[in-house]
């Protein structure tokens, strides 16, 4: 890291999120802007080749989200990132760290660090062209977290031109098996529930179930939002299936799928791969002289809760969340987005709300009263049009399910789509107001996007 | 069926004590009147650690919702596939909620709102029991 950076201590990140209702209008209203985006190719596991790393990756994107926004690696005086870039794969403890990898960059203290995690030392030795980084900001798991800090960030005046990154590694052998999974004990907090189940969708699979028979609907009421997502991601040629696998997928095919956790199949799981992303925030007002057109940022907020200096998942009230308490947060959170936006629901003219697992999006739109749907309806509306030519897209990027698992298509394509260059997904309607992030209703930020700063 | 046996920490020895006594307790914060579960240090509520105690509880309860696990990354259930996880409201304890295998309930034939009823079984690594909760016929 370069001598003058300074790190955000962990204590003070959590101040840089909005997660309780009657905060009021968020005080950075259009003053903050979205400009430049970078993405990685992707892939479903990595090839051991340094030039193709998590970390090789990383510098790819956050270069690329530079060049994009016409701003010099000099010009950039914010770091923001997530650390851990696991979806759940681990470098095996006995396997060497391959030595071309090791040769190829400049490391630190942690052997791993660039191939299954990435630093904010890392990042700067690795990018010396960075030499005006005064703000580095290590942020909670996701990009939408490490987004929001970063517009906060922004907004508070820490940084004016700042770098977001996001990366994700994958390696191969099956995902969660080994560890702790292979033993026949089990110590920490899973003992009184998830050791009883096992897949990561459960929770989600469960809270679905209660769903249906509450609203009396059925699994295949989901088909349409598969199909749509898989048909959108196809159009984000930054995206897995895109550049991996252009294959449509059919009612019949999501129908017909195994099971994981039913009510969850395999394509209401997206797919581990490996990626990243970055882009670039600033002022509005630094905005204008960028080579983009500047998406602004209304608000953001999210649901969770500090303890102890953490981050950490709203609570819930026994051993696992039901649907009520889903359903609650994503409300809660609703309202907490209109509020800090200063805007109501039906100003909203698209979402582009987490998906990874698929079934969760219906409580997130529901939450937002997306389409002026209430609890119960999300399947009703997508047995109608969903697609970017409705006038009600749902998901227009495509989401995780779509471009496979990095949480931040929805990210790219809101930011693309008010821009006016989000190609072939482009809607056909005008769009003014759009939101996005994740992840699940219970731990989350999202971001209400405008190409107005009014 | 088998599955891993839980290994107790200090905080939660006494629940599994009782299980092994095929007791169920659960924390009881006696200033709220409120059951807490899983255990913590403190009541969530009043954060007083005094006014927490174990506190028996018949463990009767209905079936809120389930999954049917086919594809489990946990090894000592991987032979018993499909299996249900059932979320059993508590009756004595309200807004509380447990996780169990269902025993006895075929996969996927899962009565949402069924009555439960309390049984132990042992794990076979350690021996520990742990509660369950089987279909009221
Ligand atoms: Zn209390």
């Amino acid at each position: 890291m370069t001598t003058e950076a300074t790190e955000v201590p962990a204590g003070d990140v959590g101040s840089l999120y909005r997660t309780k209702e009657g905060l009021g209008v968020w005080k950075h209203r259009g003053k903050v802007a979205a400009v430049g985006i970078g993405h990685s190719p992707t892939m479903r596991r990595w090839d051991e080749r340094p030039e193709t790393s998590v970390g090789a990756w990383a510098i790819l994107a956050l270069r690329k989200a530079m060049e994009d926004a016409g701003v010099t690696p000099d010009q950039v005086d914010g770091l923001v990132l997530g650390e851990e870039t696991t979806t759940g794969s681990f470098w095996p403890a006995e396997k060497p760290i391959p030595e071309d990898f090791l040769n190829a960059f400049q490391q630190t203290d942690n052997p791993l660090d660039g191939l299954a995690k990435l630093s904010a030392a890392w990042i700067l030795k690795n990018m010396p062209e960075l030499t005006n980084v005064k703000t580095v900001i290590t942020a909670p798991v996701c990009m939408s977290m490490v987004l929001t800090a970063a517009i906060q960030a922004v907004g508070d005046g820490r940084t004016h031109t700042c770098l977001v990154l996001k990366g994700w590694h994958n390696f191969s052998g099956r995902y969660y098996q080994g560890g702790a999974n292979a033993q026949d004990t089990v110590a920490g907090p899973g003992k009184f529930g998830q050791a009883l189940a096992g897949p990561a969708s459960y929770g989600t699979a469960m809270q679905f179930q209660r769903y249906l028979h509450k609203y009396g609907k059925t699994h295949e009421m989901m088909a349409p939002f598969v199909v749509n997502s898989r048909r959108n991601g196809l159009l984000f040629p930054e995206g897995y299936w895109a550049q991996h696998r252009p294959e449509p997928l059919t009612a019949e095919d999501y129908n017909n799928a195994r099971w994981v956790a039913k009510p969850a199949n395999l394509f209401d799981n997206d797919i581990p791969i490996q990626a990243a992303g970055a882009y670039l925030i600033t002022t509005a007002e630094r905005a204008k002289d960028m080579r983009q057109k500047p998406v602004y940022v209304l608000g953001h907020a999210g649901a969770g809760r500090f303890e102890n200096g953490l981050y950490l998942g709203a609570k819930s009230r026994g051993v696992i969340e039901t649907l009520e308490e889903a359903q609650g947060n994503a409300a809660s959170t609703g309202r907490k987005l209109f509020e800090a936006a200063g805007i109501q629901s039906t100003d909203i003219d698209f979402e582009n709300m987490y998906d990874g697992f698929g079934l969760f999006h219906v409580f997130h739109i529901e939450g937002i009263r997306y389409a002026g749907i209430k609890e119960g309806e999300a399947l009703d509306l997508f047995q109608d049009d969903i697609s970017i030519d409705s006038a009600f897209p749902v998901s227009p990027s495509g989401g995780n399910i779509g471009s496979g698992r990095t949480r931040f298509w929805n990210h790219t394509d809101s930011i693309q789509q008010l821009q006016g260059r989000a190609g072939a997904r482009q809607m056909k309607k005008q769009v003014e107001v759009g939101l996005s992030g994740g992840f699940m209703p219970f731990w989350s930020n999202f971001v209400v996007w405008s190409s107005s700063p009014d | 069926m088998p599955k891993q046996s839980p290994v107790p920490n200090d905080l939660d020895r006494p629940f599994w004590d009782a299980c092994n006594d095929e007791r169920l307790v659960l924390q009881y914060c006696d200033s709220c009147t409120r059951w807490q579960h899983p255990p913590e240090a403190v009541c969530y509520e009043c954060k007083s650690a005094e006014k927490l105690r174990w506190r028996e509880n018949s463990g009767a309860g209905v079936i809120y919702s389930f999954g049917v696990i086919y594809d489990t990354p946990i090894a000592s259930l991987q032979f018993d596939q499909p299996y249900n996880v059932a979320v059993i409201d508590l009756d004595d304890a309200p807004g509380l909620n447990v996780m169990s295998h269902l025993p006895g309930t075929p996969a996927d034939a899962v009565p949402i709102g069924a009555k439960v009823r309390l049984i132990f079984e042992t794990t076979p690594a350690t021996g520990q029991k742990v509660p369950e909760w089987q279909v009221v016929s």
